[in-house]
Parts: C-alpha cells; structure tokens; sequence
C-alpha cells in the first residue's frame, strides 16, 4: 500500500474501522468540502449549496446525498440511527446501517433517543428531537420550482430574488383541480421567513415537526449535488392559501398495534381478502410504546374496563 | 403633460449588423403607438430592448413611475426591474406559447402575477381570473384548461388577461393578430381596442399589418433596416406618406 498522503494523514481520525477504509468510507479532503458547505447551508437556512458530490457504492436514488452528509458529520462517539419510510428495519436502512458500521466502526440504535445522527428517507421520527441531535435527509430533487420552471437559471434567479408567486400557482392548480390541495408530499415550506425548499418526499404530516425543532436539520441531495439546512430553532412554514390553510392528513383510526393517535399510519395488506391494518409508520415509535409498562397497564386496565361492562358493550 | 415613456439614442448591433439604430421617441399616458416595417427591420429587437429583455449598445428608456418620479431603467435595480415588469407593464408576445404557462390552467395563468404580487387568497383571485376571462370572451368553463387545449385566438386573448390582470399602464405587443385567420383577428382587434379606451392602457404595438396600425394607434413609427424613417398620426402617415419607403408599404397593401 502506498504511504498516506501526509496532509490528509494529518486530519485523518485515528479511530478506524477494519477493510481498509477510512473512517466512514469518504476520503478526509472530501468530508472538508462537504463539511464547508453544511456550514454554509446552515448560515443561510434553506438555500441550496451546491457541492462536488462523489460516487458512493450504491445508486443514486438510495441515499447517496444523506450518506455523504452522514459521513462528513460522523464522529467515532456517534451513534447512528437509519430509518426508510418511518422503518429502521427496511432494506436501505439495514444498508446504510450496515455500512456505517463497516467503515466507521460506530455504534447503531433503532431508538430515536439514543441515537445522535439520524438519517432518513421520507419521514421524520414521531418521537420529539432533542438538541445535539442530527437528521439527515435524503434529497432526490432539491428543487421546489423543479416542475414549474424548467430552465435552472431562471429557478435560481427566483431564490435569489425571493419571487415565489410560482408556488402559489402550483397550490391553485391543486385547489382548482381537487377543491383542496392535494399535494401530500414535498409540501413546500419557508425556512427562516426567506428561502421556499423542498422538505424531500416527506408526508407534509412532518412539516409542522419541522418547525422551531431543537435538532439540526441538514438535506443531501447526491444526484442533484446540493446540500441545506434548518439550524434548531428555524420557523418553517408551510405555504397556503388564507382560505385554504395548510392541514396535514387526519386518520380516522389509531395504530392498531400500540393504539397510538396523532400519528402517521402505513396500511399494511394482510391477506387477499381485503384484510389490511393500519400500523405506525415509526416503527421505534410503535415499539417502545407497546414496552412502555405504563401504556401496557392502561390497555389492561381499559379491557378490565370493558369486562365490567361487557354485558352492555354486547 | 410630462410623457410616460421617452426613449432616446437606443442602437443595438448584432455584430456587425444594425439591428436599432438611435432610435428615440417618447409616448404619453394612455396613447397607442404603432411600429410598422417590414421583417427583419428591427421592430421586434426595438421592443425587446424596451423591456429590458436584451441589452442595447447605446442609448436609454425612462419610465415615469407610479410614484410620478421618472427613473433611467438602467437604474433600476434587477428587483425593481422585474417588479415593474410583472406589475405596472405587460408584454403580449407573438407566439403564445412564450407568454403562458402552457401545463398551467388558464385561470392559474391569469392569476399568476396577482400571487406574484402577494395576494395569497384563493377565492379572490379565482373571482379575479373569473372576472377577466369574461372580460377576454373566455367562458367562465374554460377556466381550469390549461392553454393546450385552447385555439389560437383564445390564447391570444388568455395572454392579453394575463397581463392586464395587475392593471399595468404600458402594454408592449409583438404582433399579437399575425397566424390568426383573419375573423378572429377583426375580434381580437376589437377586443384590443375596447381594452385600450377602457383601462386608458398606453401601448407599443408591433406589426406589420398597416390596417392593425390604422385601426388601433394614435401614432406611427415607420422602421426600415433598424432607423425610424417616418413618424406622425397614424391618419397623416398613412394617408400622405412623405417617405419612399413608406409610400411602397402603403401601395403594397392589397384592397379587398
């Protein structure tokens, strides 16, 4: 093997992990220059910075934009937390999970509290985050104007000059085509009282989270190479009408499994029969309250409950 | 009365051709000019230079503001530039496909500079839209079809709404009847004229067509290979041309 080059030698972590790899996968020079542009991101909440994304082992489109954020923020004490959809327990989580622990050694939790990074794709934990924490979003299109404005120099022009009427036009459309505005997903919102930003293919169920959150928010976009931010404490808003305020999405039923409300659900097919459930998205979430004992004597006693009035229930 | 536009001197070059060559004018509140020439004249480069869309080499536009103070437009910052072109102007482009959203529906079209401006009710600017499709012919079942599904002469009159939406008082138009057949231009112009007289729109209008010059301006500026030849009212030009050049476009017209 050929002697380290003495300058990256100089800031490399002497915690590494085995395989030969540097810690967490990217290359110190490269952690720098991401590093300098989430500094960047977060001095200017919700503008885009562009930066010299690099090819990771996996396609793009299965998070290479977060992964390269998690790198470059990684340190041997963290300890991380990969969710996909709400679940820590899907493919690309297992993945991610997997490999930060190859080639950075670090511990991983599926526990929303105990982890200090937390990278995700399409949703944001139904557990309150707390200061010094970290969620990293996966981006696939940064751009809010994408499909509005086509021409990349004018969008840009528009951010520059906070013209958003665009947006709008895009609501309208929705309202005028469905009575409301259906758009469920990639909700725009406005960072800061400035920039208009994509939240990434989140439920718009997780925007009001977004707002005045205490942990930092950072967004990596790998394909598009384009990294920002919401530093804690930022008011987001997400943009509406005066007559058609923002809602997220009700549902008219709790999780079926630990009877949680006020939560975003997956429906689940159970059968080919029609059968289907509708669970927690978060599955952490479903499961530390199905462990929590409290919970556990409140269902027991709510079905006590239900056996002293059985007579009237049947 | 002090004029709401006065250009003076403006010269572009594409290289070493003279597409405007010091051209200067001024126009006041309310009043209708034509430009007439012939393609390739420099009438459509006259007019991109006016809004800004492409640098002149030589020369200046002043605008007075709504505030009545008369500003350089080199002076204005980019903000206030675009403010002004999405607020107190309007620019009726040629092709329509360059001056709507195609893939947006035609009241979203309309109501586009008023959410531009900050208007963020929904129910007004769909009276709004409403309001000024009637006003363009446009019926009132037609507003969620996006352009595509419109005829030439109605996206005419859908981009026409769509810039009279703010109440600008400078209309700039590139030829807004040519490709119409020629019923639906005699409405179209029609339309343009009771819009003109009614909102008092002061208006640049570009064609080629001496009868559309007849029919809605005040004034004509005679173009040929980028310099104003002639420039009088419209009547006086058109009917005692003193210019060659505008004496061979007059007799060029074809009478029916």
């Amino acid at each position: 093997m050929n002697p380290p080059n003495p300058a990256v030698a100089r800031a490399t972590v002497t915690v590494s992990a085995g395989a030969g790899y540097n810690f967490a996968y990217l290359d110190e020079g490269t952690k720098r220059m991401i590093r300098r542009a989430i500094l960047k991101a977060i001095a200017i909440p919700g503008y885009q910075v562009p930066f010299a994304a690099r090819e990771m082992p996996m396609p793009y489109g299965w998070g290479t934009g977060g992964v390269q954020v998690t790198a470059a923020i990684l340190g041997a004490a963290d300890v991380l937390k990969v969710i996909d959809q709400g679940a820590d327990d899907t493919t690309n989580a297992v993945s991610i999970r997997r490999f930060f622990t190859a080639t950075a050694g670090i511990a991983t939790t599926t526990r929303t509290a105990e982890a200090t990074v937390i990278q995700t794709r399409h949703r944001i934990p139904e557990a309150p985050l707390a200061e010094g924490q970290v969620l990293v979003y996966q981006v696939p299109i940064p751009e809010p104007l994408r499909f509005l404005e086509p021409r990349e120099t004018e969008t840009r022009q528009l951010h520059a000059l906070a013209e958003y009427g665009l947006m709008h036009v895009k609501l309208y459309e929705d309202i005028a085509r469905h009575g409301h505005i259906a758009t469920t997903y990639a909700y725009p919102v406005e960072v800061a009282g400035r920039y208009v930003m994509d939240p990434s293919p989140t439920p718009k169920f997780d925007n009001p989270k977004m707002d005045d959150c205490p942990a930092l928010q950072l967004f990596g976009a790998g394909r598009e190479k384009r990294i920002y931010a919401i530093p804690p404490y930022t008011r987001v808003r997400s943009l509406d009408f005066e007559d058609h305020p923002f809602r997220v999405q009700r549902f008219d039923r709790p999780c079926a499994l630990c009877g949680a409300e006020d939560v975003y659900l997956d429906e689940v097919v159970l059968d080919d029969a029609g059968g289907r459930m509708f669970v927690c998205s978060d599955t952490d979430h479903c499961e530390t309250r199905l462990a929590e004992p409290r919970l556990a004597e409140t269902r027991l006693g709510e079905t006590r409950l239900a056996d002293g009035h059985t007579g009237e229930a049947a | 009365m002090e004029p709401l536009l006065s250009v003076a001197g403006l010269t572009k070059r594409y290289g070493g051709r003279l597409a405007c060559d010091g051209i200067g004018f001024t126009l006041d509140p309310g009043e209708v000019l034509a430009v007439v020439g012939e393609s390739g004249s420099g009438k459509s480069t006259l007019l991109s230079l006016i809004a800004g869309e492409v640098a002149a080499d030589a020369g200046s536009v002043a605008y007075r503001m709504r505030d009545g103070a008369t500003r350089d437009l080199d002076t204005l910052s980019l903000v206030e530039r675009r403010a002004l072109m999405r607020t107190d102007w309007g620019f009726v482009r040629q092709d329509a496909t360059q001056g709507l959203r195609m893939a947006v529906s035609a009241g979203g079209n309309v109501g586009e500079r008023l959410m531009g401006v900050g208007d963020r009710h929904y129910g007004r600017i769909r009276a709004t839209a409403l309001d000024w499709l009637a006003r363009v012919e446009i019926a009132a079942d037609r507003i969620d079809d996006p352009p595509t599904r419109f005829s030439g002469g109605m996206r005419q009159r859908l981009q026409i709404a769509r810039n009279l939406v703010t109440a600008p008082r400078l209309v700039l138009m590139d030829e807004p009847t040519s490709g119409l057949d020629v019923s639906v231009q005699a409405r179209l112009l029609d339309m343009i004229r009771g819009l003109v007289a009614e909102l008092g729109l002061a208006v640049i209008i570009v064609t080629h067509d001496l009868a559309v010059a007849r029919l809605l301006s005040h004034r004509v500026l005679v173009m040929r290979a980028g310099r104003v030849i002639e420039t009088g009212l419209t009547d006086q030009v058109l009917d005692d041309p003193q210019a060659a050049y505008t004496q061979l476009l007059v007799s060029s017209v074809l009478a029916a």
